[in-house]
């Protein structure tokens, strides 16, 4: 008797066709709404940004030094690859949190370096997390070249 | 409810029937209620998600009061030891988004030390039961990771109902639970 009302529940909360169907198309709105996603401005690739920084930097970025550089801690209490792995073809964890944070090279991750303000605003916080100061365009010219290196 | 309570179904044995699926049935009802956590009167605007769910968990406003709340976004160069700092019209877009829903119920009114939802006395009570070596296992690595046991905190969903087990909660925590 128990079991019955229960199941019973739902179906009564329906009972209007009307109602019905417009919960399915207000779900699937929804669905959409939150596919869509915030408006990311994908308006570069990792290679352009590459180039870019190598342009400001006046020279190639290099892979081993990039990788060299991700790893050091560089005097303070973490290093890029704290948070991101020493590879990052994985997810990587935050270093207080724990919380998962997506693969940073290009080969495991399609949106990595594909918006210029998220790269310009993550390169600000994290070598302000890691050196105590902004990157120099040569630095992100040798990170970058080191991630793109990186294939799984 | 009206289904249950139609007068041939609070008859006698159906009576004690439909109340026991009454109370069965709103035990099933969304946790919020008996979570304390209250949930946004209006959706996050996508920014929060964004910017504030990057290095944890973009933690539900009714969790810290308004004050707390205040104080974090005022203070955003210096977050827990990084730079979170935003532009103007997203961080007011935020602190008005976070002041309109922070919790106002009295238990949560305090703000806790450094505005740290894990030091506030209900936190701590709630979970009085968790050993400090959980905290630390590589599975959680941090109070402020709800996520390693909370799998649905985003959504404002802390029932103890609906745990997931890392590695650091052993087979007493899950017998205990039930």
């Amino acid at each position: 008797m128990k079991a019955s009302l229960i199941l019973k529940r739902p179906r009564l909360i329906f009972r209007s066709p009307c109602a019905s169907r417009a919960l399915v198309l207000a779900g699937a709105l929804g669905m959409a709404l939150v596919a869509s996603g915030p408006a990311r401005a994908a308006d570069t690739s990792p290679a352009q940004q590459l180039a870019r920084f190598e342009a400001a930097a006046g020279a190639p970025g290099v892979p081993e030094r990039g990788r060299q550089f991700f790893a050091d801690k560089h005097g303070g209490r973490w290093a890029c690859a704290s948070c991101h792995g020493e590879r990052p073809l994985v997810p990587g964890q935050h270093a207080s949190t724990g919380k998962a944070i997506e693969p940073l090279a290009p080969a495991a991750n399609a949106q990595a370096f594909t918006s210029t303000a998220k790269v310009d605003k993550w390169f600000r916080r994290n070598c302000g997390d890691v050196l105590q100061r902004e990157c120099s365009a040569a630095e992100k010219a040798d990170v970058l070249a080191y991630l793109l290196s990186l294939k799984p | 409810m009206i289904p249950i309570l139609h007068p041939p179904l609070t008859r006698g044995r159906h009576g004690l029937c439909a109340v026991l699926a009454l109370l069965l049935v709103s035990g099933l009802a969304p946790a919020q209620a008996g979570d304390h956590v209250q949930s946004p009167s209006t959706p996050a605007p996508p920014a929060y998600a964004a910017e504030c769910g990057a290095c944890h968990l973009a933690y539900p406003p009714g969790l810290l009061p308004a004050a707390s709340w205040q104080g974090l976004m005022a203070g955003l160069p210096r977050h827990f030891g990084s730079d979170a700092s935003l532009d103007e019209a997203t961080t007011r877009q935020l602190a008005d988004w976070l002041q309109a829903n922070a919790a106002t119920a009295r238990r949560l009114r305090e703000p806790p030390p450094q505005q740290r939802i894990t030091q506030a006395a209900w936190f701590q009570r709630k979970h009085r039961e968790v050993e400090p070596a959980v905290w630390r296992d590589p599975s959680v690595r941090s109070a402020a990771n709800c996520a390693a046991c909370h799998p649905g905190a985003a959504r404002g969903r802390f029932s103890e109902h609906e745990l997931r087990w890392p590695a650091a909660l052993d087979a007493r925590y899950r017998r205990d639970a039930d």
